[in-house]
């Protein structure tokens, strides 16, 4: 009898065991699916007879209409919003970073981090909308409406680099304060001023948690949608110039899907293409940026 | 000698406090610095906040198609016609279609007079709208507002305030001045229903595998690291897996193709099922980690003890852990649900309608949501398009904020019934 139910509680124990691997496998299969979709799309874009890989990768334009598929001016525009967006939210992100680590009381910490959540909570849609109704007007207040255009890569960047902030500046704060106190106290017993132990110890020290911040950041920047649909423009344009409307990667996908494409065209097997470059791009940032983070870890545990 | 040292190393007494001095003076200038960044941040939230809620108020110059004072001698608006005129009106200049459908729905004579006042508006008088100014410029520089009015022929100013309740309600249409987000609003419910019933159970059930069952093996950490890495893929890539997958290869289940009665032969797969399975799988990792922090924090001598008296794994799970961690938990997935809310991208690049004319009433609806609405209409360059996006988001935000403090309510109750019951 007893042995019977020991048996019998043996194999119903395993059941949730077994389900619940199956709902952790779930998020392989998600993986797995969206690899599988990209480049089974992606195969038949390049089978497409006027599509080929070296114009792909090479082509300077982008016009699926004509037969030019050359994604380089996409990827430029992504690049060029991206870049910006890194200039203003690292140097302001990491600056917010130290100040709430190693400056602020403990109530003013108390005030801003809030404010830094409720900012990472707000819908990138309605920074979509801050782009276009302030930045956009700010910047041709400055630079004249005749240098900026209406639709433009700085307005997008700069509004993307306000997007990442908090994020930068979360993450960068836990890697700061993840640095042992026997680091600070030692450079102060060295006689370095808060400013010195900051700069030249603790940042150093926090270097490798601070690189996997940054990386993620871009990677966020590069597959950010709905600002540069909104204010970088609709159609691609090779230039260096960010106050010129051109369309990045992701606003090139948004603007053909939120349109009334057929199936198995090559306008419909091109975003899928795109969407495996830009997946290809952020997974392997988040890789390095995890890969690093992990070392920091482990640096200090 | 020590001495020596220090005047080679640091130079003479003035030279040391013109150093020291140099060193305070920079520590006080990065000070000044970081302190300036952090307010940059706080300023950018408001700056935000600020031009959103800047053109929700604020004057319009409208022109009417017909003026009111050429259907009644001498009134300068609908709102000064009397109870008779009002239905007199109505009754002459309705065109046959519209008087008899009206008819048909509620007599003119049973009509309230506010109902007559918004019918003799919208299929009369017909205002359009010339210009809008924000808050600020309607406060400030009202005169140039003014000026607009006398240089364009029969205009006139309104002062509006776009975040009506009948904008709350209304359906959606091409004119601003009539447009609502009722549709747009039932959408984003129906979708957060979708994205919970699938994203819960499951990103539940994977934590409590990865956090309790998982042993150290390459296979667990590999699920681990591929659950930090999707939890990073951008949203768009999640909307053309949803396109591939939900909208196209799955049609007949999606479109409710398969099951007899309801089928919506126009949705052709962008229903309200396909937009919340694709959300539902972008909030699942998000759910997963959060679930896993909540689990982290049940300290593991609530295990042991649940084990010293002869429990289960299952049964300490399901009795101790759960139970001890669930305020937590609900938590988290309320924060993902509301990243799933705001999403704008997946949902357009799987097809969601930017037009319809009925509210979503099942899974296979076709649908909209706040956010597309948003984008649709901030996408518009004529100005009033951005008054009422600017209406939108504030309805969205408010959204967002009543179910982040229920999450943060939930989380304070469950806490303090734990604290009671133990």
């Amino acid at each position: 009898m007893a042995h019977i139910a020991r048996k019998s509680s043996f194999s119903i124990s395993l059941i949730p065991k077994i389900v619940l691997f199956l709902c952790a496998l779930i998020s392989i299969v998600i993986t797995v699916g969206i690899a599988f979709i990209l480049i089974r799309e992606s195969y038949l874009f390049f089978s497409d007879p006027e599509v080929t890989l070296k114009g792909f990768f090479t082509g300077k334009q982008w016009q699926p209409m004509i037969g030019r598929f050359g994604f380089l001016p996409l990827l430029n525009a992504t690049l060029t919003t991206s870049i910006i967006a890194m200039s203003l939210g690292i140097p302001v992100g990491l600056a917010v970073a130290v100040y709430l680590s190693e400056y602020a009381s403990e109530k003013t910490r108390g005030i801003l981090k809030p404010v830094l959540e409720v900012l990472a909570g707000i819908p990138t849609i309605v920074y979509g909308y801050f782009a276009l109704t302030f930045m956009t007007p700010l910047l041709r207040n400055i630079f004249g409406d005749d240098v900026v255009e209406i639709y433009n890569t700085a307005s997008a960047g700069l509004v993307i680099g306000i997007l990442v902030l908090p994020m930068i500046a979360t993450m960068a704060e836990d890697a700061i304060g993840s640095v042992p106190k026997e680091l600070r106290l030692a450079a102060y017993a060295l006689g370095g001023t808060k400013l010195e132990t900051t700069v030249k110890v603790v940042i150093p020290a926090a270097l490798s948690g601070l690189s996997a911040t940054f990386l993620l950041a871009l990677s966020r920047a590069v597959g950010e949608t709905m600002v540069v649909a909104l204010a970088a423009g609709a159609g691609p344009n090779l230039t260096a110039n960010p106050f010129e409307a051109a369309e990045t990667i992701t606003g090139y996908i948004v603007r053909i899907s939120g349109g009334d494409v057929s199936y198995n065209s090559v306008d419909y097997n091109s975003i899928f293409a795109l969407g495996l470059v830009l997946f290809a791009i952020t997974f392997a940032l988040n890789l390095i940026s995890r890969t690093v983070s992990n070392r920091f870890h482990q640096e200090y545990e | 000698m020590n001495n020596m040292h220090t005047f080679l190393r640091f130079g003479d007494a003035s030279e040391r406090a013109h150093h020291i001095d140099k060193r305070r003076r920079s520590g006080l200038v990065w000070h000044a610095l970081f302190i300036s960044a952090t307010a940059l941040a706080v300023l950018f939230l408001m700056l935000l906040l600020v031009s959103v809620i800047d053109s929700v108020f604020g004057y319009a110059a409208l022109q009417n198609e017909v003026e009111p004072s050429q259907l009644i001698p001498g009134a300068r608006s609908v709102s000064d016609f009397s109870r008779d005129e009002l239905e007199s009106v109505a009754e002459k200049h309705l065109s046959a279609g519209i008087l008899r459908r009206v008819q048909y729905e509620n007599p003119l004579s049973e009509r309230s007079d506010a109902d007559l006042t918004r019918l003799i508006e919208q299929y009369i008088v017909k205002p359009r709208v010339l210009r809008t100014w924000g808050l600020w410029d309607s406060l400030v520089n009202k005169d140039v507002s003014l000026a607009f009015v006398e240089a364009n022929e029969q205009s006139y100013l309104v002062f509006r305030n776009w975040l009506s309740p009948a904008f709350l309600v209304a359906d959606q249409s091409a004119d601003p001045l009539k447009a609502g987000i009722r549709t747009a609003f039932l959408g984003s419910l129906w979708i957060i229903l979708i994205t919970f019933l699938v994203a819960f159970p499951i990103g539940v059930g994977a934590a409590i595998y990865l956090e309790e069952y998982a042993l150290d093996t390459r296979l667990n950490r590999m699920l681990q690291l591929n659950i930090f890495n999707l939890s990073a893929v951008p949203s768009i890539i999640y909307g053309l897996l949803g396109l591939a997958l939900f909208v196209r290869a799955l049609e007949p289940l999606t479109s409710g193709a398969i099951f007899s009665g309801v089928v919506d032969n126009t949705a052709n797969g962008r229903t309200i099922l396909s937009g919340g399975l694709t959300l539902g799988l972008l909030v699942l990792p998000i759910i997963i980690i959060n679930t896993q922090e909540a689990l982290k924090a049940v300290p593991d001598t609530l295990r042991m003890s649940a084990y010293g008296v002869g429990a289960t794994q299952w049964q300490t799970i399901w009795y101790h852990v759960l139970p001890a961690s669930v305020d937590r938990i609900l938590t988290g997935t309320i924060l993902a649900l509301s990243r799933a809310l705001g999403e704008t991208a997946p949902l357009v690049v799987i097809g969601a309608s930017t037009f319809i004319s009925v509210d979503p009433s099942n899974i296979f609806s076709k649908f909209t949501t706040l956010p597309i609405q948003i984008y649709q209409w901030s996408a518009r360059p004529q100005g009033a398009y951005r008054n009422i996006a600017a209406a939108a988001i504030v309805a969205l935000l408010i959204l967002l904020l009543v179910m982040n403090s229920t999450a943060i309510t939930i989380r304070n109750r469950l806490a303090r019934k734990k604290r009671l019951a133990s």
